[in-house]
């Protein structure tokens, strides 16, 4: 997988890359085979897409110059059926979870995995499933349609950047890391590939049961629906509020704990 | 690499009147904060101010010196003043935000700094971290139990609470009280236990008692950030400074309470790795450096 993404984004490995602005317009310049690359849309709220597209100030060299998006309903209005197959694609980014009943996301979703190099679990949705996991069929338009799952349930998935919805800054800092094959970078998102099975609950099963917890309150500052508060210096959450996302547990100092990285980022 | 990574440590206290008689030690904390402020290099500050009940911090956002000041002094129990983080630039609007934090909770910040993976556009609004030294840290309950069964003192009487020279210091309007740190043993929280941080080895700008006299702090400037802002202060002459002690009272103790501190976490950190139990960190096997903070 390193070698595949080091391979055809033909590049080596550089340390230390902020996504800044020069710094994707010092990407953007250089000469490479443009990546190709499309975006999928299954059963998400398209806000990891606007998410990407708040980038634009910063990644509109890369987007437009750097990369040919040859797939994607909003993004490049390319949309797949039987007249026109689906190209090839170097990189795929996939929002949402997919629907086991809607025949069609899933034909789309296993096309996808044979056309694209690297398949991405981009969004919670995609990555863990999050609010779509609620979901118990039963409406319009189509009453079946019960059974989301994140999308590495029925594919490989390469990498997962999970998030409702991954923020501005983090897409950014992944693109670059992509396109400068900065694997030590990445190497967290392609570890959380596994994370399928996200909820508020983690904090209390994976952190504050396993006597690791000390109370930072980094995981209510980092959830997006308020689920979490501290009670005590421990985390408490209202299960009604959360949509199993993941990112609470996800930015714990005691799930992982990057520090070459932050060392790194801040010169020391 | 024992005291992290630093380009200078120096003892250090705050030349205000005011915050030296409120502050734990030199007042480093809340005299760098409001430095800070006044320089308009952080618009305001999450710290551990007061709530309804005595010594029992909440994590808030300051936006005045005096609210600054109201945090002054330590409080050995749990702050969570990361989740005031996103509050501090959402709510309040906060563009270079100031923070207070012990090792751990650095820790938190910076790996939201690194990788914001749901947290938007927060990172870029930190301006200024001052870390602070910590041991260990003490659930409210145990440290009720500190006050009124151990020092056998009502929780309201009670001026300010310390650890220092292998005690544990209680002290009211008219008496102090001591007790062996020994007799804390027991009451901390048990995620301390793998913490291979005693000198906020990621912050800006670090500081605690550990290797400095009554009253002084020993600081460690670290970052570029750090540096630039501490020597403002220094220059300001809201900061005074004196050379650190090299000796057994002063960077040697440091040193050794540092390197005690990782020694012990990193038996846990290898026993629980034994037992199948999860830690984020690397077991001494599979580091080069057997103390770092990875
Ligand atoms: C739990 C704990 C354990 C500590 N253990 C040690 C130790 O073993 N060795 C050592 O040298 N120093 C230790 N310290 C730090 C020390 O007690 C002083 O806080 C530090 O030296 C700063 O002093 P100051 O005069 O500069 O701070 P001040 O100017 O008095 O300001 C103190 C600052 O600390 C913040 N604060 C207070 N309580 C907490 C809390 N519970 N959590 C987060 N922030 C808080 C406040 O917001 C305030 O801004 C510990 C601190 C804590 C909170
Ligand atoms: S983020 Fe901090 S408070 Fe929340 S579970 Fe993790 S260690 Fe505990
Ligand atoms: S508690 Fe919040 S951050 Fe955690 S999984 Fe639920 S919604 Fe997401
Ligand atoms: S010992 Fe470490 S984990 Fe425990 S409160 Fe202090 S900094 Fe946090």
């Amino acid at each position: 997988m390193l070698a595949r993404i080091k391979e055809f984004l033909g590049m080596e490995a550089k340390p230390k890359e902020e996504a800044s602005q020069q710094e994707v317009e010092k990407v953007a310049e250089e000469e490479k085979t443009k990546p190709r690359i499309g975006y999928i849309h299954l059963s998400g709220c398209t806000g990891d897409a606007m998410s990407l597209t708040e980038n634009y100030d910063i990644l509109a060299p890369l987007l437009t110059e750097m990369v040919d998006i040859v797939y994607g309903q909003t993004l490049a209005d390319v949309w797949w059926d039987d007249e026109n197959p689906m190209p090839e694609m170097d990189l795929a980014l996939v929002e949402g979870s997919v629907c086991l009943q809607d025949e069609h996301s899933m034909k789309e979703l296993l096309e996808v995995r044979e056309k694209a190099g690297l398949v991405v679990a981009f969004g919670s949705c995609a990555a863990t499933g999050c609010f779509t996991r609620y979901s118990r069929g039963g409406q319009q338009a189509n009453p079946r349609h019960e059974s989301f799952v994140p999308i590495a349930d029925v594919v490989k998935v390469d990498l997962a950047m999970p998030g409702c919805p991954p923020s501005p800054e983090i897409i950014a800092k992944t693109v670059v890391a992509v396109i400068n094959g900065d694997m030590d970078y990445l190497q967290p998102m392609m570890d959380l590939v596994g994370y399928t099975e996200a909820c508020g609950c983690d904090l209390q099963l994976k952190v504050v049961n396993q006597a690791l917890c000390i109370g930072c309150g980094t995981c209510a500052m980092s959830c997006p629906t308020r689920a979490v508060t501290m009670t005590n210096g421990r985390p408490e959450v209202n299960s009604d509020r959360c949509v199993k996302c993941g990112v609470c547990y996800i930015q714990c100092p005691r799930s992982w704990w990057p520090a070459d990285r932050i060392n790194q980022d801040l010169g020391l | 690499m024992v005291l992290g990574t630093y380009k200078q440590i120096t003892l250090a206290r705050s030349t205000d009147k005011q915050i030296q008689k409120i502050s734990q030690d030199g007042g480093i904390a809340t005299g760098l904060l409001c430095f800070a402020l006044d320089e308009k290099i952080i618009d305001g500050a999450v710290v551990a101010g007061p709530s309804d009940e005595m010594w029992k911090p909440e994590p808030t956002v300051a936006l005045s010196s005096d609210e600054i000041m109201a945090a002054a002094g330590t409080k050995y129990t749990l702050s969570p003043n990361m989740w005031m983080v996103k509050e501090a630039v959402r709510q309040y609007g906060l563009e270079k935000a100031g923070i207070v934090t012990i090792p751990c909770q650095t820790m938190g910040l910076r790996k939201m700094q690194s990788y914001p993976i749901g947290v938007r556009f927060v990172a870029d609004k930190i301006a200024l971290d001052i870390g602070i030294c910590c041991t260990e840290n003490f659930p409210f309950e145990s440290l009720k139990t500190f006050i009124s069964a151990k020092a056998g003192v009502n929780f309201d009487l009670v001026e300010k609470m310390d650890i220092g020279k292998g005690k544990f210091w209680v002290k009211t309007q008219d008496d102090m009280i001591s007790f062996p740190i020994k007799e804390t043993h027991g009451y901390e929280q048990s995620g301390c236990k793998v913490c291979l941080d005693l000198v906020s080895e990621l912050s800006d700008i670090s500081t605690g008692s550990i290797g400095a006299p009554d009253d002084w702090s020993a600081v460690q400037v670290r970052t570029d950030i750090g540096e630039t802002v501490f020597n403002k202060a220094v220059d300001a002459g809201a900061i005074e400074l004196k050379p650190i002690d090299e000796g057994k009272f002063g960077l040697e103790m440091l040193t050794r309470l540092s390197k005690s501190k990782k020694e012990k976490a990193m038996k846990e950190i290898d026993r629980r790795k034994e037992l199948g139990l999860p830690v984020p960190y690397k077991a001494s096997s599979e580091k080069e450096d057997p103390l770092a903070n990875v």
